[in-house]
């Protein structure tokens, strides 16, 4: 527990209350309304996201997909990947939730740069714009990859407006990135040391250096891309001199570490949420924590397994392939980790813990079918099939989506100041479950059966499975729409929440819901670890808490 | 610090102390930094895998390029750096005057290192070396040029034109800096940010003085 004790102060507005202008939304530094901002936004584009999948589903109920042209099938897969990538899962936790919450766990006022974070969201919306408006305008068929020279010499699409909006929406993410960072190291509380710090924190933190160091990458890539189109040069081209393997290694340097981007910031909101509703101590903090910046620095190491087919060394191969293998430790000592926690922990099945249980699960599933890939003899038969898609789907939806979806019901209160309903929250829950995995387990047969991805059309043998697949995909459709319908409701009609619904340990919870403005009254000061759930009375009152701390007076009383 | 204690403004809303925005600021640019070097390295790394494949061609294009002319750039960039040194230092010790001059030292060369390089531009539009605008398989001797040569230039205007965008962006940073830094108070305050103006100018020397060598001086296969 982070237990912190602050000077009775007469009741400050909230975060929500403190302006009601437009403006005072668009132009606000405080890192609540941008993560609000941004919630908003990245809603919008799963929306977009999830209607181009509907559309594919739709189209594959028939083998000779009679709904859609394949061309115009192309551009939805694309449209579905670009959107659900860059302008859903990378931004979704740690812009919402980790701008949200990373100065309130630390015990800051705001983010060190607040500015900057504004900069990011409006770099975020620039970029959404022009990728959208590629969309608009035509689209784009080059699958969400941009695999050269398909993309940069033949296709007749809208690549460039494409690549430019990922281009401007990459510096957000750097952004975001380098603010995290810098906060996490110099704006920490008195006592917040790192050994005390959530595991929510250290995840972020691995994610940032990944937003920092992989992003850049990638936007120089894209540029290169746009480019060759642009001037007809041969960077990429064969016929040149340029070399079209050498994107692959490119785009895959970034996107692969993207992959940890997506995932990392959901195994911190797991950490959180176990250990709620476990009533433990995180097991094995240090190990947790440290797998985190281990996922972020192996993950740099492991782009090859995108590319064993693509006529990279055999060598190469053998070394990507163990190293694939290596990355695997650390999220396994989380899931053994998450695991112990729960062992003999009085655990209640709320909503966002149901969420979490079913991250753990599928997270094993993803994860270990990544494995079945990462062997080379067995990727040669499954690499470009619909193994692949339900593998990553497991990581991306099973992990990343259920993940964003337990910290939203689980900070909920915290953010709004109001209650969701419990039971609609757990309907949700489980249908999403459910379709999800009615939707995407039959993908691995598919793809172990040979059926390759981004085909409009396919062999009649497959139908049966598709078609389950399809109607998995209607089935979490609603399981989507529901939080959206409950969630809205709730912002007028919810329960008022009260400070600590969970009764969760966390600086998060000792300000009012919503936080007021600037946080906290006076700046906390920490002592004791993280996840001191032990020391928790049954009523919720903490053991060690009630101890007098010194109180730093914040300047300025603000 | 604490002989200038009375002058130290407030921190901004979300720090506790001026050390620590201090901290954040100086942290923030390295971090920003390192993503540069990565922006900046993944086309250092295109360039060297494509000279691994075609040292020929590659050695032969680094000919074409005027070496004397960047090697002056060069001088003129390190001097540059060795004034924004003196800018930064001055700031430390709070001498406004001092800060100004050596600011505008800076920017003084920059705009020189910016107008060789327009100049260089410019002989290699004559001998029709730029892709995409008039590039020619025959060099202005009559010599026929290996097809990767295109390649070869391709990188290098976009490695040097990368750079002279960061050394404008640099500039307008300086500039404003200088302006403003007439106002009484504004280089005490502004502490933070003139240092940080520095570590970016540092860097983009630093990246020229890895692309001086990589494109002019490997000449030979």
């Amino acid at each position: 527990m982070t237990s912190v004790v602050y000077r009775p102060a007469p009741p400050k507005p909230s975060y929500l209350a403190a302006g009601h202008r437009v403006t005072s939304w668009l132009l606000t530094h405080d890192h609540k309304r941008i993560a609000v901002l941004y919630m908003i936004s990245i809603t919008g584009f799963f929306i977009i996201g999830g209607i181009a999948a509907t559309l594919m589903r739709l189209s594959l109920l028939t083998p000779d997909g009679s709904l859609t042209t394949a061309d115009f099938y192309n551009r939805l897969f694309t449209m579905h990947g670009v959107v659900m990538v860059w302008f859903f899962l990378i931004p979704s936790i740690p812009t919402t939730l980790g701008n949200f919450l990373i100065p309130l766990m630390i015990g800051a006022r705001d983010l060190a740069f607040p500015r900057l974070n504004l900069l990011s969201w409006y770099l975020f919306v620039i970029g959404g714009i022009f990728t959208i408006s590629a969309l608009v305008a035509g689209g784009v068929d080059t699958g969400w990859t941009f695999y050269t020279p398909y993309s940069s010499s033949f296709s007749n699409t809208h690549v460039v407006l494409t690549v430019v909006g990922i281009f401007i929406a990459g510096f957000s993410s750097i952004l975001t990135g380098l603010n995290f960072i810098v906060t996490l190291h110099s704006m920490r509380a008195p006592g917040m040391y790192w050994r005390r710090l959530p595991l929510f924190c250290w995840s972020h933190y691995a994610t940032s250096i990944i937003l920092v160091l992989a992003t850049p990458v990638l936007a120089m890539t894209l540029m290169m891309v746009a480019v060759e189109r642009i001037f007809r040069v041969g960077i990429f081209d064969p016929a040149l001199g340029g070399d079209p393997l050498l994107f692959q290694h490119l785009f895959w340097f970034y996107s692969h570490p993207a992959v940890y981007i997506m995932i990392l910031p959901g195994m911190a909101v797991v950490s959180e949420v176990i250990a709620c509703f476990a009533r433990k101590r995180v097991f094995g903090y240090g190990f947790v924590a440290g797998a985190s910046i281990a996922i972020a620095l192996v993950g740099f190491l492991v782009w090859g397994h995108h590319m064993f087919v693509a006529g990279m060394s055999m060598y190469g191969g053998f070394i990507f392939s163990f190293l694939s293998f290596v990355v695997a430790v650390p999220s396994a000592v989380k899931v053994f980790n998450w695991t112990a926690t729960l062992y003999k922990g009085s655990i209640s099945l709320t909503t966002p813990m149901l969420y979490a249980l079913g991250f753990i699960g599928l997270f094993v599933v993803g994860g270990l079918t990544g494995l079945f890939l990462a062997t080379l003899a067995l990727d040669v038969h499954l690499t470009d099939t619909y193994f692949v898609i339900a593998h990553f789907h497991y990581i991306m939806v099973g992990g990343a989506v259920m993940a964003y979806m337990a910290g939203l019901h689980f900070w909920w209160p915290k953010i709004t100041g109001r209650m969701y309903p419990e039971w609609a929250g757990r309907i949700a829950a489980l249908i999403i479950f459910a379709g999800f995995n009615l939707t995407f387990f039959p993908q691995f047969l598919l793809g172990y059966l040979g059926m390759p991805r981004r085909y409009h059309s396919y062999a009649p043998e497959f139908q049966v499975l598709n078609v389950m697949s399809t109607a998995g995909a209607s089935i979490l459709a609603v399981g989507y729409v529901m939080p959206l319908i409950y969630l809205l409701w709730s912002l007028k009609w919810g329960a008022i929440a009260g400070d600590n619904p969970w009764k969760a340990m966390g600086m998060e919870w000792t300000v009012s819901s919503p936080p007021p403005k600037e946080n906290f009254a006076t700046t906390p000061i920490v002592n004791e670890e993280a996840y001191a759930y032990d020391t928790m009375t049954p009523q919720g009152g903490g053991g060690r808490s009630i101890m007098p701390v010194a109180i730093k007076p914040n300047r300025g009383g603000a | 610090m604490t002989s200038h204690a009375a002058v130290e403004p407030p921190p901004a809303f979300q720090f506790e102390d001026a050390a620590q925005q201090s901290n954040a600021a100086t942290l923030g640019m390295w971090a920003f930094l390192a993503s540069e070097v990565l922006f900046f390295g993944s086309l250092v790394v295109s360039l060297m895998i494509c000279r691994l494949r075609w040292p020929q061609a590659f050695a032969e294009g680094a000919k074409e390029l005027k070496w004397w002319l960047g090697a002056i750039n060069t001088a003129v960039l390190l001097g540059s750096s060795y004034a924004m040194a003196l800018a930064v230092e001055a700031a430390e010790k709070q001498i406004a005057k001092r800060v100004i001059r050596n600011l505008l030292i800076t920017a003084s060369l920059g705009i020189i290192f910016l107008a060789i390089k327009g100049t260089e531009y410019g002989l290699e539009y004559h001998d029709h070396l730029i892709p995409a605008i008039n590039y020619s398989a025959v060099a202005p001797d009559g010599a026929e040029r290996l097809p990767q040569v295109q390649l070869f230039m391709i990188f290098y205007f976009l490695l040097t034109l990368l750079h002279a965008f960061h050394m404008l962006i640099g500039l307008t940073g300086i500039g404003i800096i200088a302006i403003r830094a007439r106002r009484p108070g504004y280089v005490e305050r502004s502490k933070n940010m003139i240092d940080g103006l520095g570590l970016y100018w540092h860097f983009v020397d630093i990246v020229w003085v890895f692309l001086f060598p990589m494109l002019y001086l490997l000449r030979h296969p």
